[in-house]
Order: C-alpha cells, then structure tokens, then sequence
C-alpha cells in the first residue's frame, strides 16, 4: 500500500548531448512509481514531465542533474543545470519557441513544445535561471 | 482492434515486442516531432514516425503508447530494437510512407 512507504529520493546525473541515456533518469522515475503503485494518470504525468526537464537538460545545458522525492502525497522533480540560461522565460513558455541546434531539432527534438508540456503536467513549476548562470525546474505533482 | 490483427492486414514487420501483440490499439497518431507526440498521442495508440532513434522508445514507454511503426522503410539500428524487446514495446516497420499507413489504419480502426 503506497500509504506506507517512506518518502523517497533518487537522483540522476544527466549528460550533455547523450541522446543514448537521455530519458533514462524519468524511466527509472516512471518504473519506482509503478513498483509502488501511484495510479497510471499521474505517473504519466510524472513521467512526462520528468522527460521533458531531462532532455532539457541534454539538448540546452552542459550537464546537470535530475532529482525526484515521491511522497504518497507529493511527487517533486528538479532539474538542474549548469549551462547558458535562459534570458527569457516568459518567451521560452511560448509554444513553438525552440532555440535548438538545427541537428537537433532534425532527431524530433527542440519543437518548442517541452516547457508547455511540462506546464501542462505540473501542478506547480517553478524556474529559476539568467544568463550564464544554468538553470533550475522545479515540479510539483500531487497524487489526488 | 488487437495489435496482432493491425500487423497482420497492413503486413506489418515485427522488429520488438512479438509477445506484446496482444494489446488493443485505440487509435493512431502520426508525428516526427517527439514533444508533439507526448502533447498529443493517447495512451494505447499506434505512433507512425520517421524518428528511429532511441529516444522514441523511451517516449512511447512513457506516453503508454500501444506500439511505434516505422514509416517509409528506414532503417532502424539494432539497439533500438533491443532496447524495445527488453521492454517488451512493439516495434513495427513498413515500406508504406506515413500517409499511406495512416490511412490503412484509419480504415481499419474506423470504418468497420
């Protein structure tokens, strides 16, 4: 019964440009909350969600990390990253904004659709970021 | 309509996933663009892609896609299809462009 078990951290380092791991910290995100019983809605937003922010990471930083602390009550992600920031986050929301390498955005990625997709996911999302200073994502899921 | 059924009239390669056929497809979704297929494709449906790499497999695990079909007779590299049998995801290719397979689908799903 997922009533009973204690909170739980996992944390991932994430890799610049690795388009062959990258994904791999949300599955394994997606998997534990499975084990544990979470129902399938929000474990597809939790998963989703999880994604989107690690590929964010892969496709615009130089590396980082991806945390998730699951509660039965609460599901948190953060992302975080070393890289160029972002000078606007209001334009970055925008769908279709993408600032994505052309290579990239050939392999599917950079439609400018992952923070929407996020924001669509989340209960709550916060980022923090500036110019050369990296960026932090932080999600709230609450299993109701 | 059963997966196995979809791969048997449209003549579907089975690349992963062969004991995954038994799963029931609820509807196609065609797109290359892998945050647009998470927005948009449905838990359960069929995703048509020209995307081989190994991201799509991780993306139709998490969206709890039915299955992916590669379009267009691409080649797929054997890790991608590793990566699916282990996670017992259906992958399916086919000569057909997208268009063409979408619409094969369509009537299959829809106009009975």
């Amino acid at each position: 019964m997922k009533d009973n078990i204690p909170s739980l951290e996992m944390a991932f380092p994430v890799r610049a440009r690795d388009f062959l791991a990258g994904g791999d910290g949300a599955a394994r995100i997606r998997r534990v909350l499975q084990q544990v019983g979470f129902p399938p809605a929000i474990i597809r937003r939790v998963a989703i969600a999880a994604y989107e922010a690690e590929m964010n990471i892969v496709i615009h930083s130089e590396g980082g990390e991806l945390k998730a602390q699951i509660t039965p009550e609460v599901i948190t992600i953060t992302a975080r990253d070393t890289g160029p920031g972002i000078p606007d986050i209001e334009l970055a929301m925008q769908e279709g904004y993408s600032t994505a390498p052309r290579e990239i955005q050939e392999m599917g990625f950079g439609a400018g659709m992952g923070l929407p997709n996020i924001r669509r996911c989340a209960d709550e999302l916060e980022i923090k970021s500036a110019p050369g200073q990296g960026t932090t994502v932080n999600i709230i899921i609450y299993n109701r | 309509m059963q997966l196995r059924e979809i791969v048997e009239r449209l003549k579907l390669q089975v690349l992963a996933g062969e004991k995954a056929l038994d799963r029931e497809v609820s509807s196609g979704y065609c797109s290359d663009l892998i945050s647009d297929f998470i927005a948009n494709g449905a838990p359960g449906c069929l995703w048509l892609t020209l995307q081989t790499h190994m991201n799509v497999v991780a993306v139709a695990l998490l969206t709890g896609a039915a299955g992916v079909v590669f379009t267009g007779g691409r080649g797929i590299p054997p890790e991608v299809c590793r990566r699916a049998e282990a996670e017992g995801l259906p992958l399916l290719h086919t000569h057909y462009h997208t268009f063409e397979i979408a619409g094969r689908l369509y009537r299959l799903l829809y106009e009975k």
